[in-house]
């Protein structure tokens, strides 16, 4: 594929608003993780919530697409002069030239969770302020972000489970290189419902403790919430080094199973190799691995088997869902601004919350963060539904 | 900016609609139309336990998928596909949100790991072994052309051939009074990047400021604004007519996708 720069780009999440945030707690290896005191969940689990989502109001105009979910959304829009550089590209292109692709798994479900409890007694229906299009909708956030930044290009929300928001890449990679766009909103945001604290709990993949991965003990996730935005567009010749580019885009399926990955991580093994090859690399060309590491034991073995057959036993990875929880829908862009952050920064970081790594994982676990300059790290995106997909950040220079 | 696809095959089930054959010949003034609710195919592909887990919106685009791959004569295990609903397994979401508004909160597993928008896709990938990526989308009442958009861009950058399903079914009561799809209904194609022996027309597609081709039938009207997935019978109706000509299907607020489509004669 041909090289995407990543004109600007934010994360937030239970480790920071905004990439300096974001950054700090990664170099200080601070974990977002507390016991779970969201709504009225009574799941023993730790989750990884953003403070200050209640209290993040929408314009007025835009009051119908209220919800947890779109409160993210503005929230991380809000960081690192993001919308200002959204209104930017649209001023400078115009904004049918500019796509929005919004990775999401459970966009405002909540909002419709809160709904049922006041169903009326008598009809059973739903409060008449309930809107469904707007919050509950899988597009309801990628429709946001259009509305509110000005944007008339195409728009889609991507919702593949934990894929989504890495495969969101996959797609505005595709309409950015068939020219019908010339910039695009690419990210995830997904945000704390019950549906996925009570549904992982229910199929006994949350942890009790906060999630560690690749660790001999490592017993299921923590779920996160988050939003990842960038801003993509098609690499100009005369980037500075510190740019960050989007190389490659490898997608693929699993065919095995709804909830549970191949055990030798056949699917995870060929969205890998895809990666490489459309970013025209080898193995050897990534200096570390940002891992979907999710901590439960069966990822993280499929996962350890697919990394080591692809890379061998000495690619540094690590998973930072330690230190962010798994933000789900939002995990895929989430992880690519980590990356983003890493080869701009020159530093790999440790994985969170791990103490004893697992001996019978081959993939060179990394605990401790690493100084180095590093030129291309891959990111590893997997979702029920055996969708799988691997991005590859690197450096202008 | 044109982009263009050559159509191997489909499949369409829908209200007094059971395959492709029916549509079009309803499309194309051969037979009347006459509005029942849809019926839907057991999944076959897929194993007992696993045909007993799905939901009527599985059913659904399975029902196309299997259709449109069968008559454009193409291995599924080949074909990257697109997957594109506004809202998914409306039963199974609204069984979620009524256990989660119950004392207790007892969900069950299958129901949840049932939830995820790709449940469809994961279900076809594991029906028929198929390994190549799928993108899975949602664009609420715009998710016909997201879905063309997708499929048709896949088609001029990888230069792979494409599986698209678009399909929506109906939410139970009381989310139904919110957003009231009135039942199922689903269409597939089969797109390639060249021309082949199967090829039924070739298509054309751009962004357009035109106005939206309706219907004057008031029945297919109806059908077509009543399922995000039916955006695509204009598509469909020339299709079906075999003289070619020019669709303009609604797709977002400000935007419409003009497909000018050719038959392969």
């Amino acid at each position: 594929m041909k090289p995407l720069h990543l004109r600007n780009f934010t994360a937030t999440s239970c480790i920071g608003k905004g990439v300096a945030a974001t950054l700090k707690s990664l170099l200080e290896q601070r974990s977002g993780l507390a016991g779970c005191r969201f709504e009225t969940v009574d799941i023993p689990t730790y989750i990884g919530e953003v403070a200050g989502v209640d209290e993040q109001r929408l314009p007025e105009d835009l009051r119908r697409f209220d919800c947890r979910n779109n409160r993210l959304a503005e929230l991380a829009l809000q960081q690192d002069g993001f919308f200002e550089a959204v209104q930017q590209a649209a001023s400078r292109l115009g904004g049918r030239r500019v796509g929005v692709f919004m990775g999401t798994s459970t966009a405002g479900i909540l909002q419709t969770e809160l709904a049922y409890r006041e169903r009326d007694p008598v009809s059973g229906a739903l409060p008449a302020s309930f809107e469904y299009g707007s919050t509950h909708n899988s597009f309801s956030v990628a429709d946001y972000l259009r509305r509110r930044c000005g944007l008339e290009g195409p728009a889609v929300a991507v919702s593949c489970a934990c894929a989504s928001s890495a495969k969101a890449f996959g797609s505005a990679r595709r309409m950015l290189e068939a020219g019908l766009i010339d910039a695009a909103l690419v990210g995830g945001v997904d945000s704390l419902c019950l549906t996925t604290l009570y549904g992982f709990h229910s199929l006994q993949l949350s942890s009790p403790a906060p999630c560690r991965p690749f660790d001999v003990a490592r017993d299921g996730i923590s779920i996160g919430e988050g939003a990842a935005l960038a801003l993509l567009e098609r690499a100009p010749d005369d980037l500075d080094g510190d740019s960050v580019l989007l190389l490659g885009v490898g997608e693929s399926s699993d065919a095995y199973h709804m909830s549970a990955p191949h055990p030798e991580g056949l699917g995870a093994r060929r969205a890998m190799r895809a990666a490489l090859a459309s970013a025209v690399l080898d193995p050897g060309d990534i200096d570390y691995i940002n891992l979907h590491g999710t901590g439960t034991p069966s990822n993280d073995r499929s996962e350890s088997h697919a990394v080591t057959s692809v890379f061998g036993p000495t690619t540094p990875c690590s998973s930072t869902k330690g230190a962010t929880g798994h933000t789900l829908g939002a995990a895929g862009a989430l992880e690519a601004v980590i990356s983003a952050l890493a080869v701009k920064n020159g530093f790999m970081p440790g994985g969170v919350h791990t103490s004893t790594i697992d001996p019978t994982l081959t993939a060179l676990y990394i605990r401790d963060n690493r100084r180095a300059s590093i030129r291309r790290v891959m990111s590893n995106s997997f979702g029920f539904g055996g969708t799988n997909c691997s991005l590859i950040l690197g450096r202008a220079g | 900016m044109k982009l263009s696809a050559y159509v191997g095959g489909l499949g369409v089930l829908g209200p007094g609609l059971a395959n492709w054959p029916d549509a079009a010949a309803v499309l194309s003034g051969q037979a009347v139309y006459r509005p029942a609710p849809t019926v839907l195919p057991m999944p076959a592909m897929l194993a007992a336990a696993e045909r007993r887990r799905v939901g009527r919106v599985v059913k659904l685009a399975l029902g196309v998928a299997l259709e449109a791959t069968s008559q454009a004569g193409e291995n599924p295990m080949e074909l990257a596909s697109v997957f594109s609903s506004s809202g998914g397994d409306g039963q199974n979401c609204h069984e979620l949100c009524l256990a989660l508004s119950l004392a207790g909160r007892e969900i069950s597993p299958t129901r949840f790991a049932n939830s995820v928008h790709n449940a469809a896709a994961g279900y076809w990938s594991i029906g028929t072994g198929a390994t190549v990526e799928s993108s899975v989308l949602c664009a609420f009442d715009a998710s016909f052309c997201a879905g063309l958009l997708e499929a048709m861009t896949q088609i001029a950058v990888d230069r792979l051939p494409v599986l698209l399903v678009a399909y929506d079914s109906e939410y139970p009561q009381p989310l139904h009074a919110k957003r009231p799809i009135p039942d199922a209904f689903g269409v597939a194609l089969v797109l390639t990047p060249l021309r082949r022996a199967s090829s039924l027309a070739r298509l054309d597609a751009e962004l357009s400021d035109l106005g939206v081709d309706r219907f004057e039938d008031p029945a297919f009207e109806a059908l077509r604004a009543s399922f995000p997935a039916a955006r695509a019978l204009p598509l469909l109706r020339l299709l079906a007519s075999r003289n070619g000509g020019s669709a303009i299907l609604e797709y977002l607020d400000v935007s419409r996708l003009q497909v000018e489509i050719a038959p392969c004669v």
